[in-house]
C-alpha cells in the first residue's frame, strides 16, 4: 500500500471539466499540414531533387515534351519545367509568407492602437482603411507596382500597403468589443501600463480571428503574385515564378499543354493545402 | 483616529454622456482607519460603484471628479497625474470585482495573472513571480496551488476564481482593498467562505477595506462601520451596531424592514414604495422625501448634510427622532437594539 502514496492524486471534477481533449486536431489540419509540408519540402530541396539549372538557357533542348530526362518537359528556351516549378515555388511562397507576416504585424499594431485609444486616432485610421478597402484590390496593387517599377521590392511594398488594412479592420473591431470586458478594467485597476494591457490582455484575446484570416490571405497573396507575374509585372526574368511560367507557357498551349498547366495545378494544390490548414487552425484555436 | 488611512472629503463626481450630465457622487465624506472595514450599502445605481472607481481614478469616459479631496496616506489622489496614479493602483490600493468570471483574462493562466502585479510593479523576475503566486494561492486557500498555476479561469469554480481575484489584488501587499460586491455572484456557502477569508486576511495583514454591497447581512458580518448611500449621497454613517440597531434615517429603516425575517414570517415582504430619483435631475430638498413616510413640509427645501446623532453616528434626516422611535417600536429592529 505504501506504493500508492506516490501516485498522483486523482483528478478532481474541476480537472475533468478542463477538457484538454476538446482541443481536437481536425482531419483538415492533418491533410493541410501534409500538403504544405510536401510542397515546402520539395521547394526547399530543389537543388537535391534536380540537377538542372532553373535559369541557364539551352536552346538545343527547347520544347522537348514529357520524358524520363525531363519529367515535365522543357520550355521554349530549353529549361527543365520541373526544375523551374520547384525554384519558382521558392519565390512565390517566400514573398507570400513574408508579405502576409509584415501586413499581419503592421495591421494588428495599428488596429489595436486605434481600437484601444479610440477618439480621433481611431477615426483617422479607419477612414484610411475605408479608402483603401474601397479600391478594387487588384487595381491598387497593379497601379502601385506599375508606379514603383517591376521587381520583388515593388511587389512587397504593393502587397503590404494594401493588405494591412484587413488586419487593422479585424483587430480593431475585436478590441473595441473586448475592451468593454471587466478584466480590462481589472487590469487597469491593478495599475498596468497601456502597452501591457494591450499586449498581454487584449491582443491574446483577439488574435485568433487574424490568424485564421492570415491563412486564407496567404493563398490570396500567392494568387496576387502569380497574377502580377502573368501580367508581366512580377518578378523579372529569368527568375522562375509560377505566374510568369503560366504566362510564357500559354503561347504553346496547343502543342505543349504541360508548360502552362503544371504551374496552374501546383498553385491550386498549394491553395487547397493552405485553406485546409487554415480551417484546421481555426478549429484548434477556437475558444471553448 | 490617529492612524488614518483614507480620508474622503466632499467628493463630487460628474458623468457626462451624450444625452445628459449626472452627478453619481455628491458631497461624499468619510474616513477610514488602518485595518478598518467600511461597508457601503445602497441600491443599484446609487453611485456606490462609481465612488469606488473614483478612488483609484478609473471613471468611465466622460466622468471626472469635480470637487473634494481623496487623501490617501497623506496624498490627495485627485492631484496625481496618470502615471503617479498607476503606481498607486495595484501597488497601494487593490480592487476586487463582482463577477470573477469576467474580471479574469480568459486566455491567461491564473498563475501568470497573479504573478503579473509583482512583475510589473515590484520588478520580480518570472521565476520569483511564480513563487509569489504559489504563496498567494496558498494564502487565499486554493488547494494544490502548484498545479493550479497553469489552470485557465474557465477551469476553476466561481469561488476559486474569486480567490484568484483576491490573490491578484493582494499580490503587491496594498494598504487598502476596494471590494465591489465581491460575493454577490456567489452562492451563500461560497459567499461565507470568501467573507471568512477576507476577515482572516485582514487580521493577518492589517489592510483597510471598503466593502461595497447591497446585502446588509454581509455588511454586518464583515464591517465595523457602514455608510448608507441614497441617490449619490451618504444619508447615514456610523458603526454597524448603531446603524443597524438604531437607524436614524428613514431609508436605512426601510432597507432593514425589507430584509426577510425567518423567525417571524410575514405574508407580504416589506419594500420601500416608489423608485429612486433620477440623478440627472435630482429633487430639491431631501432626496428621499417622495418615498418617506416621515416627510413633512420642511423636508422640501434646503440642504441635508450629515449631522451627528450621537458618538460617531451621523444622519442626514432632520426628523431622525421620529424615525428612531419608529425603529424602536419595530418588533425586529427594536429587539436587536435591546440585545
Amino acid at each position: 500500500m505504501a506504493g500508492l502514496s506516490s501516485l498522483p492524486p486523482p483528478l478532481t471534477s474541476d480537472e475533468l471539466q478542463r477538457g484538454r481533449g476538446s482541443r481536437r486536431v481536425s482531419p483538415n489540419l492533418v491533410a493541410g499540414s501534409a500538403i504544405l509540408l510536401v510542397i515546402i519540402g520539395l521547394v526547399l530541396a530543389a537543388p537535391l531533387i534536380s540537377s538542372y539549372s532553373p535559369t541557364a538557357l539551352n536552346p538545343l533542348q527547347a520544347l522537348l515534351g514529357l520524358s524520363m530526362h525531363h519529367l515535365l518537359g522543357t520550355d521554349e528556351l530549353g529549361r527543365d519545367e520541373w526544375t523551374r516549378l520547384l525554384y519558382g515555388g521558392r519565390v512565390d511562397l517566400e514573398i507570400a509568407f513574408l508579405a502576409v507576416l509584415a501586413s499581419f504585424v503592421l495591421g494588428t499594431a495599428i488596429g489595436c492602437l486605434a481600437g484601444y485609444f479610440g477618439g480621433w486616432v481611431d477615426v483617422l485610421v479607419m477612414r484610411v482603411v475605408d479608402v483603401i478597402l474601397a479600391f478594387p484590390f487588384f487595381v491598387l496593387v497593379i497601379a502601385l507596382v506599375f508606379i514603383l517599377g517591376p521587381g520583388t521590392k515593388s511587389i512587397y511594398i504593393a502587397i503590404i500597403a494594401t493588405d494591412w488594412v484587413s488586419y487593422t479592420w479585424i483587430i480593431r473591431r475585436e478590441i473595441v468589443a473586448m475592451k468593454k470586458h471587466e478584466f480590462v478594467l481589472a487590469a487597469a485597476a491593478l495599475g498596468y501600463k497601456h502597452t501591457r494591457i494591450m499586449l498581454r490582455h487584449l491582443i491574446p484575446n483577439c488574435i485568433t480571428q487574424a490568424i485564421v484570416y492570415s491563412m486564407s490571405d496567404v493563398v490570396f497573396t500567392i494568387l496576387t503574385i502569380v497574377t502580377l507575374g502573368f501580367l508581366g509585372l512580377g518578378v523579372p526574368p529569368p527568375t522562375a515564378e509560377w505566374g510568369s511560367m503560366m504566362s510564357d507557357g500559354q503561347q504553346f498551349i496547343t502543342t505543349h499543354w504541360e508548360l502552362a498547366t503544371f504551374p496552374g495545378i501546383i498553385v491550386v494544390i498549394t491553395g487547397i493545402g493552405l485553406s485546409l490548414f487554415g480551417d484546421g487552425i481555426a478549429d484548434l484555436l477556437r475558444v471553448e | 483616529m490617529t492612524d488614518l488611512l483614507l480620508s474622503v472629503k466632499n467628493l463630487r463626481v460628474e458623468l457626462s454622456t451624450r444625452r445628459e450630465t449626472v452627478h453619481p457622487v455628491e458631497n461624499v465624506s468619510f474616513d477610514l482607519a488602518q485595518g478598518e472595514t467600511l461597508g457601503i450599502v445602497g441600491e443599484s445605481g446609487c453611485g456606490k460603484s462609481m465612488m469606488l472607481r473614483t478612488l483609484i481614478g478609473l471613471l468611465p469616459r466622460g466622468g471626472r471628479a469635480t470637487g473634494g479631496q481623496i487623501v490617501f496616506q497623506g496624498t490627495d489622489l485627485l492631484s496625481l497625474n496618470e502615471k503617479q496614479l498607476r503606481d498607486v493602483r495595484g501597488r497601494s490600493i487593490g480592487m476586487i470585482f463582482q463577477e470573477p468570471m469576467t474580471a479574469l483574462n480568459p486566455v491567461m493562466q491564473v498563475g501568470e495573472q497573479i504573478a503579473e502585479g509583482p512583475i510589473a510593479h515590484l520588478g520580480f523576475t518570472k521565476k520569483a513571480g511564480r513563487q509569489r503566486a504559489v504563496e498567494l494561492m496558498q494564502q487565499v486557500g486554493i488547494p494544490d496551488a502548484v498545479r493550479r498555476l497553469r489552470a485557465y479561469p474557465s477551469e476553476l469554480s466561481g469561488g476559486m476564481r474569486q480567490r484568484v481575484m483576491i490573490a491578484m489584488a493582494l499580490a503587491c501587499e496594498p494598504k487598502l482593498l476596494l471590494c465591489d460586491e465581491p460575493t454577490t455572484a456567489l452562492d451563500v456557502t461560497i459567499q461565507d467562505q470568501i467573507l471568512k477569508l477576507l476577515l482572516e486576511l485582514q487580521a493577518s495583514t492589517g489592510i483597510g477595506m471598503i466593502f461595497v454591497s447591497h446585502d446588509l447581512a454581509v455588511v454586518s458580518q464583515i464591517c465595523q462601520n457602514v455608510a448608507v448611500m441614497y441617490a449619490a449621497q451618504i444619508v447615514e454613517i456610523g458603526s454597524v451596531a448603531s446603524v443597524l440597531a438604531d437607524p436614524t434615517h428613514p431609508y436605512t429603516l426601510g432597507l432593514l424592514r425589507a430584509v426577510p425575517d425567518f423567525d417571524n414570517v410575514k405574508s407580504v415582504l416589506e419594500s420601500i414604495p416608489g423608485i429612486p430619483p433620477s440623478l440627472a435631475d435630482p429633487p430639491i430638498g431631501c432626496r428621499f422625501r417622495a418615498r418617506c413616510s416621515f416627510a413633512q413640509e420642511d423636508c422640501a427645501v434646503g440642504d441635508f448634510p450629515l449631522m451627528l446623532a450621537d458618538g460617531d453616528h451621523a444622519s442626514a434626516c432632520i426628523h431622525s427622532d421620529s424615525c428612531r422611535a419608529a425603529a424602536q417600536a419595530d418588533p425586529i429592529i427594536g429587539a436587536r437594539a435591546a440585545r
